[in-house]
């Protein structure tokens, strides 16, 4: 994965010197700020519809999480498999990636739920919670970049 | 219109979260991803000082809904998920497994010890 969220890619000093960096860019941040809007929406509602209660396992944090580690994995490494991170794709980056899965997904909430429950309830669910939520993420962010690696390449060389 | 709100807030919290991180990365000598961990740390933080006051401290109706849109909405699209187990999975082809699994454990103690701090905070209020 070579693309960084951050727009400040110190390996990719070629595509920054040609264009304003991202963060001082109006309508870059106008992208971002509407996709967090689209995604932090989603969630809330996801939030709504599926309700904790207190001592239980949070499945709907649990799986908008794992979910959108998974979407930003592949997404990304798409994106960067499929050519340089400027124009449309900056923006789809941006505005999918940074704006609509960064708002969709959450780890204030996370942590929050984590010593909630490491208080309230027997320590081993905030715990079982806790890992199980940050494993399945990486694993699910490795799954999006794997499967992003073979889409690519069968879409880029059809045999 | 709450949900409106909360929206709003969350635009906003991305909008904070990519300025900061674009700014912690210019600064930042290390080859770790500070950016999303120090946002993640404040945003858990912030948080869990909004919860403690609901559940724990004094605050009412005002405060659940303070809650609703600061919490879900701001600190929610400002902290994120998606980005730190990239960011894990990066540091795990780049630097080896042990840097990768360090930076996802440090996300996760770092942002509970937060949550858990700001609660205590919260319920003091």
């Amino acid at each position: 994965m070579t693309s960084n969220e951050g727009d400040v890619a110190p390996d990719l000093p070629l595509t920054r010197t040609r264009t304003r960096p991202a963060h001082r860019d109006p309508g870059l941040i106008a992208l971002i700020v509407a996709g967090g809007a689209v995604g932090t929406t989603v969630r809330n509602l996801l939030e709504n519809a599926f309700p904790t209660a207190p001592g239980h396992w949070p499945w709907a944090t649990f799986g908008i999480n794992v979910t959108g580690a998974f979407i930003l994995g592949l997404l990304l490494e798409v994106l960067s498999r499929s050519g340089p991170d400027a124009g449309w794709r900056r923006r789809v980056r941006l505005t999918v990636g940074t704006g609509v899965l960064g708002g969709y997904t959450t780890y204030s909430t996370f942590a929050v739920e984590v010593a909630g429950l490491t208080t309230d309830a027997p320590h081993v669910l905030g715990a079982a919670y806790a890992v199980a939520s940050v494993v399945l993420g990486v694993l699910g962010a490795a799954g999006g970049y794997l499967l992003a690696v073979r889409a690519v390449k069968h879409a880029w060389r059809p045999t | 219109m709450t949900l409106l709100l909360v929206a709003v807030a969350g635009g906003i919290g991305a909008g904070a979260r990519f300025v900061v991180d674009a700014f912690v990365a210019r600064h930042n000598p290390f080859r770790v991803p500070l950016g999303t961990l120090l946002i993640n740390i404040s945003g858990s933080f912030v948080l869990g000082v909004l919860t403690g006051w609901v559940i724990y401290g004094g605050g009412g109706d005002t405060a659940r809904q303070l809650k609703t849109v600061l919490g879900t909405g701001l600190c929610g699209g400002y902290t994120t998920f998606s980005t730190a187990s990239v960011e894990s999975v990066r540091l795990w082809i780049a630097e080896g497994t042990s840097r990768g699994v360090a930076y996802a454990a440090l996300t996760l103690v770092g942002s509970v010890a937060a949550a858990g701090l700001g609660l205590a905070v919260g319920a003091l209020l």
